[in-house]
């Protein structure tokens, strides 16, 4: 028997009906346009080239080799038996040997200047789970996160969407190269104050998304000077250290911690995950390493959200275990990017386009203030808007970072091919060109 | 404030550099009694709320003692955070490390004064109580440190309270071994390898082709009955996000589902915890063989409103968790009724709809929704390949919801728990494997159904009666007979009686909200034939011996 009675639509929550997802920025936006109209070199020549996508293509046939020679590791991909003694779906400790794979990785990265113990390392569903996890850990909704700007426009929705926790930036500009302050973290935390927010942390990421630059040493020290004098938490995003041009100049906080002999490390958390180093962004394998044992029993229990396949654990552990690989592959990514690199900032200079210093990261942080009509957020969008629909070409624009300064842009040049490059850097070219006839 | 254990007061680098141990003794009253209230259905009024949790604190409290006299050994490693399912036979006091991590465990000294680290949030300290003192993780931890291994540790401990299905597991490894190469790496030309479309970013919420193919196997479990459109689902990393990221859609902090008991002990975690939704059960009786009761449901959701907590949902699981049953054609009618009278949701999880071993023929809410035209938006169903097909590991769960905006939010948020790309690659090629399936399917089948009934003959001959199950990895047993007092407490001492006599780990009712002492949830599909005579000598232990 059916009761037909006729009532609004069933109600849904806040979160699913809000638009923290904040989807609706350019960022995104050019994503779709994208997706509508992909640049194909033979079928759509015309097409939108996507320059707003941070994955790295560059050195994947690095992973295939290794596959190719590895026959018999990739045939652990039918060895489920092993899992039958670690088929207990609660198994959010991760495979052992996985976890070891992991801070060996992480150790190479940092040329072997620190050491990670693997049973600090929980492992998430990649790098967007272990940021969210962290917040839901260190933070109560109500409360708020410091985060330098120009910061990775995802953390808008990563860090508060569930989470309930605010955002405060950090303002930085270009007159010290978007470096962090002093004066911007205490004008950031008073701000907080006035707003009877409670801070329980700083959120960095290094090296930096957007800016592709590592943070100095000094930096550093300030940072954790300061957060340990607030009593708040670090996480310390390093989810592109192994995307330095040169290791000699990434300091990971796990250096700087090391030498002060690890006092105050119960307040320092390191993100980390396979998507950008080694370009496995399908394969979701995130790492959080915490100083902290509360922090770690904590993660690993909320990992059951965001657990690793344990197919895809053991697929990639001799992998990553495997020394001579990882330092090879590690070195060759960083030639590679730096070549790329190099290369574009070459290109758009010879057009009259200027970046800013970087490196490292899979993009380059472009200075367009001269082309813009008025120094504004709309004047920035307007521009955006010429370059995705005259040049076809989706770049971020600064103000989705929320970069306090307009005109600077975030172009990815690591997720395609040399040759889509090459005419993506033609219609900057051509465009500078007709700016200069008119 | 988290505490540490004091390190030694002169730490040498040689020092044994495990983590300080969590499991303090200190003052532990408040963090058990508090938990075990929501143990103890929550909102037990005063009697409930403090009597039990004051008597279960009691037995808490020697059952902690007990446990610890043995493994007393200076600050090594806490079995909760370092001991790992593959050192099946390490002891808990090994060492955790072997690379010689060099970190200087001096720095927990300086942990002593309270503003020398900062907090975590109050969800956190909710969740990093040790032991999560529920009944449901303590027997799985000290199964995992003792565990029945029939050459290794013939004494270990036997688990029958974690739902794993081993029947059929050599079914799919024959399929591995034959197609996973292929199917993972093979491009289209014989010895060629392909890997670019697994490392690209995928959808959040799967590739198509992986929809496609769950879709398909969703149909296929259902004998065809329905037809799932790919474009209403989405997939996440398992069941458990599955479950919490529809609750993070369909209710806002402080609501609540009502929820027919007992349930799956899972919920209580996986819904509650960063949530905030809150669970009402609705028991459910055994002389109305624990089938759902709406005039339960219409009280239980009457007396919310009173207390002013805003229902928003019914969760059910079907077939039902932890008492095996197939819900029938009416009952899901009548559900539906009720929450569309309500202008609530109703949420069905149906995990284990591949695992019927009974007569009964399945029927899904998604059959009833499409021949009786009620509105579809609000029914939401949650699924997952961790029952159906045994492969827990590999974290494949499924929302399936008619409500755009549901699917919409949660597509966004399964970016917090998506689908390894190498996982849905190689399961797109098994799920499309529709022969390999419906092999599958009907052997499983059949296996269960020989197990089942010869673990049920079993618990016969020691005394215990179990419900009529059709469906899933349990019997449920009645052992109220052994218990020595009618109540919590009585089938805690059982439950801890057969964990420590018996040696034999099952699923107390209480961890399942069940109103009536003596049920317990027995899970037979780790058990090979030969097991059987054990699991009867074993239960003999506590059935014949002392009370």
């Amino acid at each position: 028997m059916v009761v037909k009675v006729y009532k609004p639509c069933v109600p849904l929550s806040a979160i699913a009906t809000s638009s923290t997802h904040g989807e609706d920025s350019p960022y995104f936006a050019g994503w779709r346009a994208y997706d509508e109209d992909p640049y194909d070199a033979t079928t759509n020549p015309s097409g939108v080239i996507q320059m707003g996508l941070a994955e790295n293509q560059v050195s994947f046939d690095l992973f295939e080799k290794y596959l190719e020679e590895h026959q018999e590791v990739s045939k652990l991909v039918n060895d489920i038996g092993g899992f039958r003694e670690n088929a207990l779906f609660q198994d959010y400790h991760g495979l052992n040997s996985f976890r070891k794979a992991m801070a060996s990785f992480m150790e190479e990265i940092r040329g072997g200047k620190v050491k990670f113990d693997s049973n600090r390392i929980v492992l998430t569903a990649g790098a967007t789970a272990a940021n969210e996890l962290l917040t839901f850990i260190i933070a109560n909704p109500g409360d708020a996160l410091l985060v330098p700007t120009p910061y990775y426009p995802g953390f808008g929705r990563d860090l508060r969407w569930r989470t309930g926790v605010n955002i405060i930036p950090v303002n930085c500009n270009s007159s010290n190269k978007f470096q962090i302050t002093k004066q911007a973290l205490e004008e950031a935390y008073a701000k907080a104050e006035k707003a009877n927010l409670q801070v329980k942390g700083l959120l960095m990421t290094n090296p930096s998304n957007p800016l592709g630059t590592a943070m100095t040493r000094p930096v550093l020290e300030e940072i954790l000077n300061f957060i340990s004098s607030k009593n708040m938490h670090l996480i310390s995003d390093e989810i592109y250290s192994g995307s330095v041009f040169s290791s000699e100049e990434f300091i990971s906080i796990a250096e700087i911690l090391e030498e002060r002999g690890y006092a105050d490390a119960q307040r320092v958390h390191i993100v980390y995950s396979l998507s950008k180093d080694l370009g496995l962004p399908g394969f979701r394998v995130g790492a959080i390493y915490s100083y902290n044992d509360a922090v770690v029993t904590t993660a690993r229990r909320m990992s059951s959200f965001t657990l690793v396949s344990s197919q895809t654990q053991k697929m990639l552990s001799p992998m990553l275990s495997d020394v001579n690989f990882t330092k090879n592959y590690i070195k060759t990514n960083r030639g590679r990017l730096k070549r790329r690199y190099d290369y574009v900032v070459e290109k758009l200079r010879e057009c009259g386009i200027e970046c800013l210093h970087g490196n490292a990261g899979l993009f380059c942080w472009m200075n367009l203030k001269p082309l813009l009509e008025e120094a504004t957020t709309d004047g920035e969008l307007k521009l955006w808007e010429t370059i995705l629909k005259d040049l076809k070409l989706d770049i971020s624009p600064g103000s989705s970072c929320h970069c306090t300064e307009p005109g600077w842009f975030r172009v990815c040049f690591a997720n395609m091919s040399i040759e889509t490059l090459d005419v993506a850097l033609s219609r900057f070219t051509s465009f500078m060109e007709k700016r200069r006839k008119t | 404030m988290t505490r540490f254990s004091r390190a030694s007061s002169n730490p040498s680098p040689e020092t044994n550099p495990a983590p300080p141990r969590l499991k303090s003794d200190e003052g532990p009253a408040m963090r058990i009694i508090v938990p075990l209230q929501g143990v103890v259905q929550g909102r037990g009024g005063l009697v409930l709320g403090s009597l039990l949790p004051c008597a279960l604190f009691y037995f808490l409290q020697l059952y902690l003692k007990s446990r610890n006299r043995p493994s007393q050994s200076p600050p090594s490693s806490p079995p909760t955070t370092l001991s790992t399912p593959d050192d099946h036979h390490a002891s808990p006091s090994s060492p955790p490390s072997a690379s010689g991590s060099t970190i200087h465990r001096t720095l927990s000294r300086g942990l002593l004064s309270p503003r020398s680290h900062p907090n975590v949030s109050s969800r956190a300290a909710a969740v990093a109580r040790p032991d999560e003192d529920s009944l449901y993780y303590v027997g799985y931890k000290k199964c995992l440190r003792d565990p029945f291994h029939r050459v290794d540790n013939p004494e270990g401990i036997i688990q029958l309270g974690l739902a794993e299905n081993r029947l059929s597991q050599d079914l799919i490894l024959d399929w591995l071994e034959k197609n996973a190469y292929g199917a993972l790496l093979g491009g289209d030309k014989p010895g060629e390898l392909n890997i670019m479309g697994l490392t690209t970013y995928l959808p959040f919420d799967g590739s198509d082709n992986f929809k496609n193919a769950v879709a398909g196997f969703m149909g296929q479990v259902l004998q065809e009955s329905v037809l799932f459109d790919p474009s209403q689902i989405v997939l996440t990393s398992g069941a458990t996000p599955a479950m919490e990221i529809l609750s993070f859609c369909l209710a806002d902090p402080g609501n609540a589902f009502l929820v027919p008991s007992p349930y799956y002990p899972g919920w209580d975690r996986d819904i509650k915890w960063r949530t905030g939704v809150e669970l009402v059960p609705v028991p459910c009786r055994s002389t109305d063989n624990f089938n759902i009761s709406i005039p339960a449901l219409e009280r239980a959701y009457t007396q919310a409103k009173k207390r002013g907590l805003k229902i928003r949902a019914v969760l059910i699981a079907n077939p039902t968790n932890p008492t095996g049953h197939v819900l029938s054609r009416d009952t899901l009618i009548d559900l539906l009724d009720f929450v569309t009278e309500k202008n609530i949701h109703l949420i069905s999880d149906e995990v284990f709809a591949g695992s019927i071993h009974g007569e009964s023929k399945f029927v899904s809410v998604a059959e009833v929704l499409e021949s009786e035209g009620i509105d579809k938006t609000r029914v939401h169903i949650v699924y997952g390949l961790s029952k159906d097909l045994p492969l827990p590991g590999f974290r494949v769960g499924v929302i399936h919801s008619y409500n755009e905006t549901v699917i919409a939010a949660s597509a966004k948020l399964a970016r917090f728990s998506s689908v390894s790309a190498p996982t849905q690659q190689l399961l797109t090629v098994m799920l499309s494997d529709k022969q390999f399936i419906s092999n599958y399917l009907e052997a499983n089948r059949q296996r269960m159904r020989r197990m089942y009934l010869l673990f049920v003959d079993a618990l016969k001959q020691v005394g215990i009666e179990c419900a009529n199950s059709e469906a899933g990895f349990y019997c449920w047993a009645d052992m109220s007979r052994y218990i020595t007092s009618y109540s919590e407490k009585g089938e805690k001492k059982l439950w801890e009686k057969l964990l420590t006599v018996a040696k034999v780990n099952v699923t107390p009712g209480l961890s399942c909200h069940c109103i009536e002492p003596g049920w317990f949830r027995c899970c037979f599909t780790t058990l090979t034939e030969e097991d059987i005579p054990l699991v009867v000598e074993r239960m003999k232990r506590v059935t014949q011996g002392p009370k």
